[in-house]
């Protein structure tokens, strides 16, 4: 069993969780071309090594993301949007993040 | 024996056959050079030479003939898909690999024996239906069918109304088969290597040149070669050779895990798969039961073996047949899948010109080895895209045009 830990429910079986895709920044859809939206939409750089993900507990329905080795499928570290994305709530609803 | 066998080794007359190229040193420059010597780079490399007359041709792979996912593979043939694109491509794909062993002079162990697609849902006849009306159209044999058919085809399956999924209907595609998958990397090696081309294994690719927007030439561990064209043919590493090249993909890449079991007398003809309890079958030629599955939940490019997985194919295919609850689990392991977002390869042109891709085989690959080979030979020699070939173009993802085929892969490969 491998566990990912949730900064909102704690370490969990990695079977609880939806994984959600390398993290990319979104173009302006008023401002972008078509290609540059179809590359937001379909491309991915599919990196060997240590991306960024977004990940989501199922059963809570939480989005956060994590740090991970796509070759050695280590789990560097898992942390709240508001790390990396300005405007989002800095902790998890109800309290601290558990990490 | 042991006599004859001894005056047959010290015979001149009866050589030892040099399958693969004996050349051992790389040349400066080829004018073709193929990234990968999977099934679908060798059999590029063969309709090249022996088709279009073009001989001047290196085979790398960083491994050996066939080592990477053509050997993962769990070696499933058909052409029952959703879309025209599709069903057009892969049915030709299954015409070649029916005539293939006397194309090749080699025994690539074809056998037509079937495909059983199972629903449990009516959602799943519904689509059942609507393949089979397609699949009719373009030529395939495939109908949907009935649970007392389906007790002929496959006797040996749990049919019981009181299992958890119970079966209620089958889409039957007679066309479907397998082959050795390793026979069909071998075949075509050889052939391309009788004809000129050279195939270097232990030769990793570490770079790619371009210039004034077309290709170059190819680093290797080796050493530097120019090429006038390049091709790529590295299934579970295409996001990464593209890369190199400058070329990023629409692919993510996942594991799939298969497992194999010991041996048995002959008990299941056909191939049969569930999407719906992500799980498929099929007896080896020599009795060994394959059972696959759908890739893993995330992306990763590493084929370890996981428990979770092994559980889960178990507790699928016990529900399809239990009488396998005895039966042992000899060999459990990966391939890496690259995965496209809808289903359907990406061949042919890239940005860089002169440099051509053969990607995005997800988990449909292997069958479509020997038109995959056909085609990008045509479009290397020729410098046009087939147009059996041309809606599967990387271009298609810019124009939102995507050839959806979620529906007919998904665990039944």
């Amino acid at each position: 069993m491998k566990l990912l830990h949730c900064p909102l429910n704690g370490p969990r079986n990695i079977s609880e969780f939806t994984y959600g895709g390398e993290v990319h920044a979104m173009p302006d859809p008023d401002a972008c071309d078509s290609s540059e939206w179809a590359e937001y939409v379909f491309f991915d750089d599919n990196r060997a090594g240590v991306v960024t993900e977004w990940w989501c507990h199922t059963a809570t329905s939480f989005w956060f993301l994590a740090d991970r080795n796509t070759v050695s499928d280590e789990i560097m570290r898992t942390y709240l949007p508001a790390e990396r994305f300005s405007g989002l709530a800095a902790a998890p609803p109800d309290g601290e993040p558990s990490s | 024996m042991p006599a004859a066998l001894l005056k047959y080794a010290l015979s001149r007359k009866y050589p030892a056959r040099h399958a693969f190229t004996r050349r051992r040193d790389l040349k400066k420059r080829y004018d073709v050079v193929i990234i990968g010597a999977g099934g679908h780079g060798v059999a590029i490399a063969y309709y090249l030479s022996k088709y279009h007359g073009i001989k001047d041709i290196a085979i790398l792979d960083k491994g050996y003939v066939g080592g990477g996912n053509t050997a993962r593979n769990t070696a499933v043939i058909r052409s029952n898909y959703l879309t025209e694109e599709g069903v057009r491509f892969y049915r030709e794909s299954v015409e070649m690999f029916q005539g293939l062993s006397n194309e090749l002079g080699f025994n690539i162990m074809f056998e037509n024996r079937g495909q059983l697609t199972l629903a449990h849902s009516d959602a799943a006849i519904r689509s059942f239906r609507w393949r089979a009306e397609v699949n009719q159209h373009m030529g395939v044999r495939s109908e949907l069918v009935d649970r007392k058919t389906i007790a002929e085809l496959v006797p040996n399956l749990n049919l019981s109304e009181d299992s958890r999924f119970p079966i209620l209907a089958g889409l039957w595609h007679a066309d479907g088969g397998t082959a050795r998958h390793d026979a069909v990397a071998w075949g075509y090696a050889s052939g391309a290597c009788e004809r000129g081309a050279e195939l270097h294994q232990c030769t990793e690719v570490t770079g790619i040149e371009t210039k004034c927007g077309r290709i170059a030439a190819v680093n290797t561990n080796r050493g530097r070669i120019e090429c006038g064209i390049a091709v790529q043919a590295v299934a579970g590493m295409s996001s990464i050779v593209a890369d190199m090249a400058g070329i990023r993909l629409p692919i993510h890449s996942f594991p799939l895990q298969a497992m194999v079991t010991q041996p048995y007398k002959p008990l299941l003809g056909p191939l049969v798969s569930s999407p719906h309890v992500h799980v498929y079958i099929q007896q080896t030629s020599r009795g060994e039961f394959v059972i696959g599955g759908g890739s893993d939940p995330y992306a990763l490019y590493n084929t370890r073996s996981t428990l979770e997985m092994k559980e889960t194919l178990s507790a699928a295919i016990l529900e399809l047949f239990p009488f396998l609850g005895q039966a042992r689990v000899l060999r459990q392991w990966a391939g890496i899948t690259d995965m496209t977002p809808d289903y359907s390869p990406i061949m042919g042109e890239s940005p860089v010109e002169h440099y051509y891709l053969d990607a995005g085989w997800g988990t449909w690959g292997f069958k479509a080895t020997p038109i995959s080979g056909k085609t990008m030979a045509e479009l290397i020699a020729t410098g046009r895209t087939p147009d059996i070939i041309k809606p599967f173009e990387l271009e298609r993802f810019y124009r939102f045009q995507q050839i959806n085929e979620a529906g007919a892969t998904a665990a039944s490969h």
